[in-house]
């Protein structure tokens, strides 16, 4: 790829989220305005030749309109939809101004997030369908990230824009009372997009990098775009405290280093410190949600020096306060392995003796016991602690840090 | 817009009929008044109900509903609301979505049909 295409390709992925949910508000159909934009674009590569213009995305959005007005008059016959007719009447009025366009623009984004997000349609539908619209993925790429032949990604993205047509899903922001139930829809999609890209095991580095950093991107318009919502806000502090350390999280053979063993120096600090600005922000504006405490948890361990210098306290009193929000029993063996450092190994034990019915099949329940029981020197409950871990676990890398652990502890 | 609204509940007479004919009541009077109701019709219980099926020309009738699943078909109004937003709010009022199900669907309009 030349120097040129590489930054048109960088500038058609920029903007093709905010160029298309304005598109798709003007044109009123989402197929729509993704053939006019992909014209656009195709014209765009000889246009631009001799230099890209200062706002690429308003000659991008202006030519698709014009593109748009083409296909819609050349479809205009005594069969055409009234909406039609409305939408090209439309079209062809006269432009806004370019402030009013870029009022317009940053409603035109959030309106296609809550409708790519909208609650009937189904989660995966609504990943797929964010990463193309807002993302500008490609239906080959978003298969490959979720493991999908593309040929079904492409069938899901087909079914999923002919029921927002056929169904007239609105594409608008919902109304305040509405508002907090939607944007948690809007909020977990980011949140999923990202831990694929974080914590699947399988599929390409350099792709799943990038899932995680979109869903970043994504995070980020959506708290520039509602700046008062504190939960997208403390979701954002969570996905940067994470990301930061991304790098530290495996080593060159790509197997996964626990925290305590990472190298902190890999971490990237001067995102933990934006982020940590952020979550101070979000904190002294009230926010208390389970995004903002799992952020508050995340930036705990990402400013701690050292393993053992976490504050664990804090780290045992928001989970505490987390598990008062989303009763889980994961939650409540993440507060015990904090309780067993803040206070003792015996304390930390007692409340996971609590959870022993509700988690025997879960594989790190048995690996965290293992190693209070081990530092009360109850050595023969350890490995078989160790055990019911082993037997639970298929994860090669897993297994294999399981095994060593053993090994120590017989010796 | 006109949008289905379709209901389906367990069979069976619900305990507290009254209380139900009531709500169904209240439903049907604020719908109408608020003009978006375009129709509301409700059929005999399912053991009324025949299958009829037609492959290679030949028809089947079948004693009992479509599917056998524990939720039946028990009435349907049509609304003619802005979009789909507006028609699940509807659903959401409706009586039968509080102990059994509603499905919402886009009404087909063969004069605009593609």
């Amino acid at each position: 790829m030349s120097q040129a295409s590489a930054a048109l390709e960088t500038v058609f992925r920029l903007e093709h989220g905010r160029v298309l949910a304005t598109l798709i508000r003007q044109v009123g159909d989402i197929d729509l305005a993704e053939d006019s934009l992909s014209e656009a674009m195709a014209v765009a590569l000889t246009a631009w030749e001799s230099g890209i213009p200062e706002n690429p995305g308003a000659w991008l959005t202006t030519t698709a309109r014009r593109k748009a007005i083409d296909r819609l008059r050349r479809a205009v016959n005594y069969t055409s939809k009234q909406a039609e007719l409305m939408h090209l009447a439309q079209l062809e009025q006269d432009e806004n101004s370019p402030e009013e366009e870029e009022l317009a623009v940053i409603d035109d984004q959030l309106r296609l997030m809550f409708t790519c997000c909208h609650p009937s349609l189904s989660q995966d539908v609504q990943v797929a369908l964010t990463l193309k619209t807002l993302g500008g993925l490609s239906t080959q790429e978003i298969g490959r990230a979720f493991l999908v032949p593309e040929t079904t990604m492409a069938q899901r993205i087909v079914r999923a824009k002919k029921k927002i047509r056929t169904a007239n899903i609105p594409y608008r922001v919902p109304a305040e009372s509405e508002l907090a139930g939607r944007l948690s829809a809007v909020l977990q999609v980011i949140y999923l997009i990202f831990n694929e890209g974080y914590l699947s095991a399988t599929g390409d580095h350099h792709l799943r990098r990038e899932l995680s950093t979109e869903a970043l991107r994504l995070g980020r318009l959506l708290t520039s775009l509602m700046p008062s919502q504190t939960e997208a806000a403390g979701l954002v502090a969570l996905m940067s405290f994470h990301l930061a350390r991304f790098d530290a999280r495996t080593d060159e053979d790509g197997l996964a280093v626990l925290l305590e063993d990472q190298n902190r120096s890999l971490w990237d600090h001067e995102t933990i410190r934006e982020a940590d600005r952020l979550l101070t922000n979000t904190l002294e504006a009230g926010g208390s949600g389970p995004y903002v405490l799992q952020a508050a948890i995340a930036g705990v361990h990402a400013t701690s020096p050292n393993f053992d210098e976490t504050g664990w306290e804090e780290i045992a009193f928001l989970y505490t306060q987390l598990h008062a929000l989303q009763p889980s029993p994961v939650i409540a063996l993440n507060k015990a392995i904090a309780t067993a450092f803040s206070t003792s190994a015996q304390a930390g034990l007692s409340e996971m003796d609590v959870l022993s019915e509700a988690l025997a099949r879960y594989p790190h329940f048995h690996a965290a016991r293992a190693k209070l029981l081990d530092q009360l020197g109850r050595g023969e409950e350890a490995r078989q602690a160790i055990g019911a871990a082993l037997d639970l676990t298929l994860n090669a890398a897993d297994r294999a840090h399981l095994e060593a652990e053993l090994r120590m502890l017989e010796n | 817009m006109q949008y289905a609204l379709l209901i389906y509940s367990e069979p069976g007479e619900p305990e507290d009929l009254d209380a139900v004919v009531a709500a169904y009541n209240e439903f049907t009077s604020n719908v109408q008044s608020e003009g978006i109701m375009v129709a509301g019709e409700a059929p005999h219980p399912v053991e009324t109900a025949t299958t009829v099926r037609v492959r290679d020309g030949a028809a089947t009738h079948t004693d009992g509903p479509f599917a056998e699943t524990k939720e039946v078909f028990g009435g349907f109004y049509i609304v003619d609301v802005p979009d789909l937003d507006a028609a699940i709010a509807v659903a959401e009022r409706l009586p039968g979505s509080w102990w059994g199900s509603v499905e919402v669907r886009p009404i087909l309009d063969f004069n605009q049909a593609q």
